[in-house]
């Protein structure tokens, strides 16, 4: 009898639960990526997610661990309240899509990781409100038709999409911040070593992992025509990176650190 | 030989997998699945290299994937 | 052992007791009237061993009271009037997800930017408007230094006990006035927390979670909080009947800071013949309105006194439903009624009254 190899199991960290998204939506994918981690750290019992508002809002249905689901944009504050009260051995990640992070949770973001709070956060960008219907995101591209900017996004008028590693770039803490895809099985491989090197730092640090992800219903394309679309619109702007590991940081940052105190505190004595 | 274990009624026949597999051993099949979708199915197994590509690319993550591995006889 | 008598401001003696209640994570945003809280709270955490940590926002530090509730941890924090309508969500979050967290109200003049000066102006906030969507939780309003710190206790017993948060109200007198205290000598109850997402899989798996997408699912999850909210309504309702003994045909109702300048108001009263009694409701809610409707009928006629418009009033009113006459003296913007003024106005009440 031969022996056999295994080359891809479904991973235990999923429930049997089939996930709703729409047909080669990528969250799917994301989500898998994480389970896996899971499984190969050992850690499921060891982690607490933290679920956002969009798509992904019934994430803890999917994992076999616990979680906690936060308001719109709230997951970092969320998390930051798991982080300094649990144990510190335990991991915590929390997952956000771009209208839940880059828009109306701008401050909960910036602020978590200027305090290098010790959690992964994983950033799905697909330039869209998928839940909602299509609309227009913090990250849509300049021209990018949705059901808000029904004449393409006028940057005169809302301006130019966030780049969130970039802008999370210029703070001294984070220890690892990087962009990857989902576009095609080469970046699938590469995004999760990063999604392992964010969980693996974790316990350091704030760790963010951006995922270039699609959303073939709202952007009304099929599935395999938004991976190309992806591919050709979102990667010039949004550039697949590793901005921040231990030991590297830029001179923005490099500026304000380390260990930069006022010289003496303002009591006489 | 190499299996690919293939979870139907997670299927959503978004043909991801069709795409990447390097042998286009993968196809939509024409019975229908629970949720009312023409699931992937393999076709001519025997030429599946265990790549896994398929199963990277699968959101559903309804693919598994199995190499079989000869056993040398060793002296 | 004896225990120790401290003069404390009332801001500081409510970080201390909530500390001593077992709390050990606070998370909050400064705000006038109330920066003594988190400031005392910075200095004190650490020494035992807690956890203070500045928010970015109101909004911040009410989700991060959520995820630390949902650790199973006693977890509170403090802010004023606006920075409390900005953690109306999070409330409503909290309470359809079931946490034990408790928030202090130090509540300043509005609307608006108002003013930092003293107010209740948040009663019908509190009580009925923190939060969207059907739920409820128990407020509590203390008159003294010492019933605030009485009451930190209370605050996160009830709030493990039933799982839902707790607010503590007050005013920028409360928190401004120096008193003796003497803290409890007990030690913090402790609570079943096996609820808590620590670390589990499979079956023992724990969702912290509001979203029911099932219209009947979320029909039967609020229909639960609501036997806990009658359950609290049945149990937890607290007030003090003061000179109340013989009947006067005056019931002064008040609560907070206004209760304790209408007792002051009613010596006087008394020493000049005029019959009046005070009815102080200690949980804003639930109303206490079994006590209340108990001296209905002995009552010839009620004065409601808050630092606001009329708020308490709708509760009294509803108690009350037209059998006796209810009127109202409040000052708002943050002016403090005076015990003259309110000798003034039960003088002038009392001679509607007739023989």
């Amino acid at each position: 009898m031969a022996e056999e190899q295994v080359i891809f199991k479904r991973p235990a960290a999923l429930t049997e639960k089939y996930f709703h998204y729409c047909p080669g939506c990528t969250h799917g994918i994301a989500h898998r990526l994480i389970a896996e981690i899971v499984d190969e750290m050992g850690i499921q019992e060891k982690i607490v997610g933290v679920s956002p508002v969009g798509c992904s809002v019934l994430a803890y249905n999917y994992f076999d661990f616990d979680f906690q689901e936060a308001a719109h944009g709230r997951a970092p504050a969320v998390a930051t309240g798991m982080r300094r009260t649990l144990p510190e051995d335990r991991y915590i990640f929390t997952y956000q899509g771009d209208g839940d992070l880059a828009s109306i949770g701008m401050a909960e973001i910036v602020h978590a990781a200027n305090r290098g709070e010790k959690i992964t956060v994983v950033f799905i960008n697909n330039a869209i409100y998928g839940m909602t219907g299509g609309q227009m995101a913090p990250t849509t591209l300049p021209g990018m038709r949705t059901t808000t900017s029904p004449y393409g996004r006028d940057t005169t008028l809302c301006g130019h999409p966030i780049r969130m590693c970039e802008l999370l770039n210029t703070l001294v803490e984070p220890r690892f911040i990087a962009r990857g895809s989902l576009s095609q099985a080469k970046h699938i491989i590469k995004a999760k070593k990063l999604l392992r090197q964010a969980f693996e730092l974790q316990h350091e640090g704030f760790t963010f992992v951006e995922l270039l992800s699609t959303c073939p219903t709202g952007w009304g394309l099929t599935p395999e025509n938004s991976l190309l679309w992806l591919e050709r619109n979102m990667m010039p702007f949004f550039p697949l990176q590793v901005f921040r590991e231990p030991g590297t940081m830029p001179e923005t940052a490099k500026k304000y650190a380390p260990d930069l105190k006022v010289k003496d505190d303002k009591k006489e004595s | 030989m190499n299996r690919v274990v293939i979870d139907k009624d997670r299927c959503k026949a978004c043909k991801l997998c069709i795409n990447v597999c390097q042998r286009k051993l993968l196809e939509l099949a024409d019975e229908l699945n629970a949720k009312g979708y023409h699931p992937i199915a393999i076709h001519a197994v025997e030429k599946c290299t265990a790549c896994g590509l398929c199963a990277i690319m699968c959101p559903e993550a309804s693919i598994e994937v199995f190499k079989e591995i000869k056993v040398k006889k060793t002296a | 052992m004896a225990q120790e008598r401290l003069l404390m401001k009332g801001t500081e003696a409510i970080a201390e007791a909530a500390i001593r209640a077992g709390c050990n994570f606070f998370f909050g945003y400064p705000i006038t009237p109330q920066n003594e809280i988190p400031e005392y709270m910075s200095r004190r955490m650490p020494q035992v061993g807690g956890l203070y940590l500045q928010a970015e926002s109101e909004v911040s530090a009410i989700n991060m009271l959520y995820g630390a509730g949902g650790s199973g941890v006693r977890v509170m924090t403090s802010s004023s009037s606006p920075g409390v309508a900005l953690m109306s969500e999070g409330f409503s979050y909290i309470i359809g997800s079931e946490l034990p967290v408790v928030v202090v109200n130090i509540m300043r003049g509005g609307p608006g930017l108002g003013d930092i000066a003293p107010s209740q102006g948040d009663y019908a906030q509190m009580t009925k408007g923190f939060g969207h969507g059907d739920k409820h939780a128990i407020v509590l309003a203390p008159s003294t230094v010492q019933e605030a710190v009485d009451m930190m206790a209370l605050a996160f017993d009830l709030a493990d006990e039933y799982r839902n948060p707790v607010v503590l109200i007050g005013d920028g007198l409360i928190g401004q006035m120096m008193e003796p205290v003497v803290f409890p000598a007990t030690a913090p109850k402790q609570f079943d927390k096996s609820w808590a997402a620590t670390g589990h899989k499979g079956k023992d798996r724990k969702i912290i979670h509001s979203l029911y997408l099932e219209p009947e699912e979320l029909e039967r999850h609020v229909l639960k909080l609501f036997r806990k909210f009658d359950a609290m309504e049945a149990k937890e309702q607290r007030h003090e009947m003061f000179m109340a003994d013989d009947d006067p045909p005056i019931m002064i109702c008040a609560y907070g800071t206004t209760a304790r300048i209408a007792k002051t108001a009613m010596r006087e009263l008394r020493k000049k013949g005029i019959k009046v009694g005070l009815f102080r409701p200690i949980t804003a809610w639930p109303f206490p309105n079994v006590a209340l409707e108990a001296i209905v009928d002995k009552t010839r006629s009620f004065l409601c006194i808050e630092m606001n418009m009329g708020q308490m009033i709708d509760d009294v009113r509803m108690v009350v439903r037209g059998r006796r006459p209810v009127s109202f003296y409040g000052r708002t913007g943050g002016v403090v009624p005076t015990v003259e003024e309110i000798v003034k106005k039960v003088i002038e009440h009392n001679a509607t009254l007739g023989a």
